[in-house]
């Protein structure tokens, strides 16, 4: 009897009368519908992104090796730590938007205020976290190569540990700048060029003889990437095309293409829906201050907000898993 | 669920409880994501390795954790909660499911035919 709806009519056509169909206000079930489809949109992503990996799933980037930035800890091999804070910080978030949700129940409107203060203070804090991974994954660690077709080549000393090429390849500072529009070269394009050339990257690397290079082959056994021997490594590095230091949409160091994309989109998108919470979680904010809730007798809309803060929550737990877990 | 006879007590309790479950949960999965036991990590069951399955299944134990006590679906109605979890657990697995087996069938056809020597 519970989804029975009486029908009644109202003047204002958004307030969705007192009419309540399933127990719940129409905001708060609207709210409720609209997260069931953003649910589904986000999981369209994952299971994207879970397709490409199942495709591609004997040369899948490892995240372990991706991810392995720390604050302060410069070269330091940290995987799962920074992005574990990350899962905290919008976790306790989620904490104190349920206490100021539970504080509004009892009309208690300064406890409100603080408590969505502090979700606002760890939301932007999430989003500074998420931009300094991005920053770390644009700009990369060490550096690698691609052949003429597509595959990336990096490369390992004699433990296997991949290695940067700074570390190594002995620049010639050749006077070749970028082609742009400020230099007069209006009638070319041409993308930043990379520190080091193919040529260069050869040379050195024939005079480091304890190095070698690995591909992104998995092996299945190990779960690591194929290390070449030296003897064969040059017959790789003849196919070489050009040098790639960090990720973008067209090529990254990190191994398949479509790993950086599926990053970028997925955790650009749910970094999209924190800056847009952050945003309306201030709106309500200051309408708890100038006490527009409180004249109303109920704060139902800071239900309303937590309510999709919480689902941000949620994606963020599934992203983890996905991105940085499996 | 008895909802509205509580409406206007403190939940506070239940929920640092629930904080202190989450948090639990991700210190296991990060600890297995960085020490990654060999006997979980390069065994095979159900198609992936257990230390997957871990994974999954915590992470789901999460999401019902958020979901029921943190947007209080407990507290809703019946109808409404099977209205929205039904239906999204439903489509998710639907999809996932014909997806992932034709990834992993354009992978046999494929794969073959990626050359990896030089």
């Amino acid at each position: 009897m519970e989804a029975t709806i009486a029908t009644e009519t109202n003047e204002k056509p958004w307030g969705g009368g007192n009419n309540k169909p399933l127990g719940a206000s129409y905001g708060k079930m609207m709210m409720w519908f609209f997260i069931l489809s953003d649910a589904l949109t986000f999981s369209g992503f994952l299971i994207a992104y879970g397709f490409m990996r199942f495709k591609f799933i004997e040369s899948w980037p490892i995240a372990d090796e991706v991810f392995t930035h720390f604050p302060f800890m410069h070269g330091a091999h940290a995987p799962m730590y920074y992005v574990a804070i990350m899962t905290f910080i919008l976790i306790f978030s989620s904490v104190t938007m349920v206490l100021a949700v539970d504080a509004g129940h009892q009309m208690k409107k300064a406890k409100v205020t603080f408590y969505m203060l502090l979700t606002i203070i760890g939301g932007a804090i999430f989003l500074g976290s998420q931009a300094w991974e991005w920053k770390n994954f644009i700009g990369g660690s060490y550096g690698a190569v691609q052949l003429n077709d597509g595959k990336i080549i990096q490369f390992v000393n004699e433990d296997g540990l991949q290695v940067a090429l700074e570390s190594f390849v002995i620049s010639s500072n050749s006077e070749r700048a970028q082609h742009t529009k400020s230099r007069g070269l209006w009638f070319v394009e041409e993308t930043a060029l990379s520190p080091f050339t193919v040529e260069e990257v050869i040379a050195s690397f024939e005079g480091h003889p304890e190095l070698t290079i690995r591909t992104e082959l998995l092996n299945a056994e190990t779960k690591t990437k194929t290390i070449v021997p030296r003897e064969q490594a040059m017959s790789y590095l003849n196919e070489a095309k050009q040098v790639v230091v960090g990720a973008n949409l067209k090529v990254n160091e990190y191994g398949n293409t479509l790993f950086a994309d599926f990053f970028f989109f997925i955790t650009g998108f749910h970094g999209f829906h924190v800056l847009s919470g952050v945003i309306i979680n201030i709106i309500i904010f200051f309408n708890v201050i100038i006490g527009t809730y409180e004249r109303r007798g109920s704060y139902e809309m800071v239900e309303k907000v937590g309510l999709y803060w919480h689902f941000v929550d949620l994606v963020w737990v599934f992203v983890f898993t996905f991105f940085y877990l499996v | 669920m008895a909802a509205h006879a509580q409406e206007h007590k403190s939940h506070t309790k239940l929920i640092w409880k629930v904080f202190g479950i989450l948090s639990v949960i991700t210190i296991v999965e990060v600890a297995l994501g960085i020490a990654k036991p060999e006997a979980l990590h390069l065994t095979k069951i159900l198609g992936t390795s257990p230390l997957n399955i871990i994974f999954l299944v915590l992470t789901l134990v999460k999401a019902y954790y958020i979901t029921w006590f943190f947007m209080h679906m407990a507290d809703e109605t019946k109808s409404l909660r099977r209205a929205v979890v039904w239906t999204s657990v439903f489509l998710i697995i639907y999809l996932a499911t014909l997806l992932l087996i034709e990834g992993s069938y354009i992978n046999d056809v494929l794969g073959p035919l990626v050359k990896w020597n030089y």
